[in-house]
């Protein structure tokens, strides 16, 4: 049974949360999107278990830890339109650049190497890293791209409000990397 | 010499001169065809086959940059397909090599960049390459940062054609093709390059850059060439 | 003195060698001994050595002991023909000499031995133009060319027709080009021929021969090369060319030391250099040696590398034709092409004409591989069917075997099934079926071949051999080939098909020069023939010969990862 306004959500895997901070640079504007939407999951909201039948879901960042990819897979289980925001999720961008080199040599050297104390590569709490990190259309089928390093929100708010419109190809007309 | 010459691009009639190539015509006439290895006062190589043309009667598509003007030739710039192979060139020059644009310093200044944004590329479905390549910071005011090269040459000809050190060319075949300074050697230690900075104002990526230009700030200044190119012809 | 070819396989002599045995008289029977490279790695030039003792020592003085080139059925080396008696014998090597006495008891009339010739579909289906003096003259001497008819055409053409008349013998003759596009070779010449040229034109003749398993030019050279150098000068006239360059690849050394004896010995006897059969026409030839690229080959990348620069190719138009070698007017053929061109003017265009089809006109040269009885290099008149080549010619498949597909055409070829067996062999039905006549190479497949493994075996080719000059070749053959060798190692999805299928056309259609442009049609005709085998490795994980290294189930994630790079996914990194 669906009933009321479409639902909205947002998740952040491997990615520096800059793709959120752009979407919050909506200002007012979030009030007004607000009214079209229901918030049901996100940094904003204080859900712990990704809903079922969710109709947008934002993704932030790469498929790096094994973490991201059960989490990918369950939104996207649970989501109608899935859209990648922001370079990470669309290209692994920056946590990508660890791909040529693997996971070990990344994890030295951020946790013996450059550490200043207590140099030790976590084996608990700390979910383990994937052998690549890769973009989320590289696991699970992606319905729309939003590039940019951030999106400006803008582009975002284009694009969230094409979709609500049921135009999907919106996003394409903004594209850009970077 | 030159002749006069009269032909049809995308449909409209479209007077040039035997010398021009179909893509000088068609910018003349205000008909945009993208372009990568082409540079206005270079010579044309044909490389990076985003200028690819329908010509009616001619079963393979040709290189606007690198095909002449013919009478009566009728001329196709943007149809469906070949927006669409050009979409796959832009990608596979992604996938080809280390492309994150967020933290290049050519970032919004890049040519590659602006063919994904003016294609609408939205995402790569090709898995990357990404071969680990070298930066080579050995020269005093410039870097080359091999991972970021397309392979478009013209750094080869400008340095080539202009400046007449003929300090870069390119090694290798296929995927392990390079571009190499004087005979595989550090730029820093070049023989024959005189710092003149022209590669570095012709590549149209963040491949080579000054030194002390950080993400976004390497800003290319392309267009001053056919001065160049007028005053040397001038000179001599 | 020795030393091994850069292959390893055909050790070039230099220096003095043993003289042929040749009675003054006609001789009874004679020993044609092969010296092309495949004998010749067999120790054939040895075998001559002592058959040109054994028949001193026992004083058969009618009995002539020849060097002489291509003898045909290579894989059965070393080959001695003894004309006379219409036998050929296969295996005489110089390591068993029970092999070699039998020789030479049938040399003196005390036994018949040996493969008959006549009755042998192998030899009987051939029709020789091209190779009509390989294994009956020796390569190394003049004379023989000269008494078998040889430069008769070039006289001919030079003392009694004008250059227009000898590009109209060309032109009725119907040849078209053997070097792989089917160009008319007479129209060519006339193009050439018409061209403006203020500083002289060239004429180049391609021995590049790159194709994998190709060997069809290096046998005509290493047989006969005097017949290429006679249609080299015959062309030099027809289109006003005074300099031609034989561009031979450096992996065939025993092509150059023969042909560059060839130009001496012409040379030296008025065929070639200044006033040419007495008259004003003059022509000189130089060998040039390639590095052995593949793309080389590909004919503005060849000019490229004679003028001494990095062999890679350049947008056409201009063709060579019009501005070639130094930007002059420039005559390009292959081998096989030149080689047509004597008998053609000697016996004129039209006895050509007759032979072959409609369209195609004339014999071609194969060099038959594969899982066949009887490989080696073969000529055919065009039209022959496949079936009648590969199962009269090529003597059918081993017992037991069943027949698959044959490829012709080599990287730039296609795959045809066995419904197309009765396929008449010519550039225009090769075409419709999605291959092509390319320059010769034609590969037999039986059961145990898989087709997705062939596919990615000729992308893995063309990877290692693009230029690296434009992107879509550069980059899209890298891609291809990954994509295939995700299917052959079950990590492949149906969308990675169709991402191949679009990739494929793209490349096809958008890359600079041929090697691109063709790089894609193996998987195609793969695709459009055998795509059961493709959807057998994706979907069910069974590869059906038997060859490629399908896991039986989906490995963990391979087929969600549609990006993921295949050396990750095989290191396991993954959940
Ligand atoms: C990648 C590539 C490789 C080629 N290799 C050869 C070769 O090895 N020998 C050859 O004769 N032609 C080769 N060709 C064809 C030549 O470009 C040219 O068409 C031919 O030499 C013309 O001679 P023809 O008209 O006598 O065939 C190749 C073409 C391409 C695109
Ligand atoms: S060179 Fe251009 S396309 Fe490549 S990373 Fe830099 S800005 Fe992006
Ligand atoms: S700085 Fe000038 S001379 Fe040096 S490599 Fe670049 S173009 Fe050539
Ligand atoms: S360095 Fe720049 S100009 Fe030179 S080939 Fe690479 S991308 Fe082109
Ligand atoms: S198609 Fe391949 S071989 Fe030909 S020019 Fe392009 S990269 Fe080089
Ligand atoms: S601009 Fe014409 S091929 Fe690159």
């Amino acid at each position: 049974m669906r009933s009321g306004k479409p639902k909205l959500a947002t998740i952040w895997l491997d990615g520096c949360s800059g793709c959120h901070m752009s979407f919050l640079d909506m200002d007012e504007r979030l009030l007004d999107l607000a009214d079209r939407v229901e918030l049901v999951y996100g940094c904003l909201v204080d859900t712990k278990e990704f809903p079922e039948g969710v109709d947008i879901t934002l993704v932030e960042g790469a498929v790096s830890t094994e973490d991201d990819l059960r989490k990918i897979r369950q939104v996207r289980q649970r989501t109608r339109t899935l859209v990648s925001l922001g370079d990470c999720a669309v290209t692994s961008n920056v946590p990508g650049m660890r791909n040529p080199f693997g996971p070990r040599p990344a994890l030295d050297r951020a946790y013996l190497e450059n550490a200043t104390s207590r140099q030790q590569v976590p084996t608990e709490v700390v979910p383990a890293l994937l052998a690549e990190s890769l973009p989320v259309h590289a696991w699970v089928p992606v319905d729309v791209f939003i590039t940019g390093c951030p999106p400006s929100a803008d582009r975002i708010l284009e694009v969230v409000l094409g979709l609500l419109d049921g135009r999907v190809a919106e996003a394409a007309k903004v594209s850009r990397f970077g | 010499m030159s002749e006069v010459r009269t032909l049809v691009i995308d449909g409209k009639d479209v007077a040039a001169t035997s010398d021009q190539t179909v893509l000088s015509a068609a910018e003349e006439n205000g008909i945009h065809i993208p372009t990568l290895c082409h540079l206005e006062g270079l010579s044309d190589v044909g490389a990076c086959r985003l200028c690819v043309v329908e010509v009616e009667g001619s079963p393979k598509l040709l290189a606007a940059c690198a095909t002449r003007v013919e009478e009566g030739m009728k001329v196709t710039t943007s149809s469906e397909r070949l927006v669409a192979y050009r979409r796959n060139i832009v990608e596979l020059f992604f996938v080809e090599r280390n492309h994150i644009c967020a933290v290049c310093v050519a970032n919004n200044h890049c040519q590659l960049q602006d063919q994904a944004r003016d294609l609408q590329l939205t995402h790569f479905e090709l898995p990357p390459l990404h071969p680990e390549l070298t930066v080579d910071a050995t020269h005093e005011r410039f870097v080359l940062d091999q991972n970021r090269c397309i392979l478009c040459t013209r750094c080869v000809r400008v340095c080539d054609e202009i400046e007449g050190a003929h300090t870069w060319d390119i090694q290798g075949r296929g995927a392990n093709a390079r571009l190499v300074c004087d005979l595989g050697t550090p730029w820093g230690s070049s023989t024959t390059c005189t710092s003149c900075g022209k590669c570095v104002q012709v590549c149209p990526t963040g491949a080579l850059f000054e030194k002390g230009r950080t993400v976004a700030e390497a800003k290319s200044r392309r267009p001053y060439l056919p001065y160049l190119v007028k005053a040397k012809r001038q000179g001599s | 003195m020795s030393t091994d070819g850069p292959d390893g396989s055909a050790p070039v002599r230099h220096g003095r060698q043993p003289e042929p045995l040749i009675p003054d008289g006609p001789a009874r029977a004679s020993a044609n001994v092969c010296q092309a490279a495949g004998c010749l790695s067999m120790g054939s030039d040895q075998l001559f050595e002592t058959l040109r003792a054994a028949v001193l020592a026992r004083g058969l003085h009618d009995v002539a002991v020849r060097r002489v080139g291509c003898l045909g059925l290579c894989a059965a080396g070393p080959l001695v023909e003894v004309p006379e008696q219409g036998r050929l014998f296969e295996r005489v090597h110089p390591g068993e000499p029970k092999r070699t006495e039998d020789l030479v008891s049938s040399l003196a009339g005390e036994t018949v031995a040996g493969r008959s010739v006549a009755a042998d579909p192998f030899f009987s289906h051939q029709v020789k133009v091209v190779l009509e003096r390989c294994g009956t003259v020796d390569p190394e001497r003049l004379e023989d060319y000269v008494a078998t008819g040889g430069y008769e055409g070039l006289s001919k053409a030079l003392t009694s027709m004008t250059p227009e008349e000898v590009i109209a013998e060309v032109v009725r003759s119907g040849l078209r080009g053997r070097g792989g596009a089917g160009y008319p070779t007479g129209l060519m010449w006339r193009t050439v021929a018409k061209a403006e040229a203020p500083e002289g034109k060239y004429v180049v003749c391609n021995a590049d021969e790159g194709d994998p398993g190709a060997f069809m030019d290096r046998s005509v050279l290493e047989s006969c090369p005097q017949q290429v150098l006679e249609g080299m000068a015959i062309a030099g006239y027809a289109v006003g060319a005074h300099r031609g360059y034989v561009y031979v690849r450096a992996e065939y050394p025993l092509a150059v030391k023969r042909l560059s004896s060839a130009i001496r010995q012409a040379e030296r006897d008025g065929h070639l250099g200044p006033e040419i059969a007495g008259t004003r026409f003059n022509f000189q030839v130089e060998v040039r040696i390639g590095a052995g690229a593949f793309v080389c080959g590909e004919e503005t990348a060849l000019i490229a590398s004679i003028q001494g620069g990095r062999g890679t190719p350049k947008p056409r138009p201009p063709y060579p034709a019009s501005s070639g070698l130094w930007g002059c007017p420039t005559l390009i053929n292959n081998v096989e092409t030149f080689a047509n061109i004597p008998s053609v003017i000697s016996r004129g265009g039209d006895w050509l004409n007759t032979i072959g089809t409609e369209r195609s006109k004339g014999t071609k040269v194969f060099a038959l591989t594969g899982a066949v009885t009887n490989t080696g290099l073969i000529e055919v008149p065009m039209g022959l069917t496949l079936r009648q080549i590969v199962f009269e010619i090529g003597g059918g498949l081993a017992e037991g075997r069943k027949f698959k597909a044959v490829q012709t055409g080599g990287p730039s070829g296609g795959c045809i099934p066995e419904s197309l067996l009765d396929m008449a062999v010519d550039y225009e039905t090769l075409a419709a079926a999605g291959s092509i006549m390319g320059s010769g190479g034609m590969i037999v497949m039986d059961d145990r071949t898989c087709m997705v493994d062939v596919a990615k075996f000729f992308m893995d080719f063309c990877r290692e051999e693009s230029c690296g000059k434009c992107l879509p070749c550069r980059v899209g053959t890298e891609e291809m080939y990954r994509l295939l060798d995700r299917v052959t190692t079950g990590m492949a999805t149906r969308s990675h098909l169709a991402q191949l299928e679009d990739l494929a056309a793209m490349v096809r259609a958008t890359s600079l020069c041929g090697l691109g442009q063709g790089a894609p049609n193996p998987v195609f005709s793969t695709l459009r023939y055998f795509r059961g085998e493709y959807l057998a490795h994706i979907d069910d994980h069974v590869c059906q010969a038997g060859v490629c290294p399908v896991p039986a189930g989906p490995p963990a994630g391979a087929t969600e990862a549609a990006l993921a790079g295949t050396a990750t996914v095989s290191s396991g990194g993954r959940p």
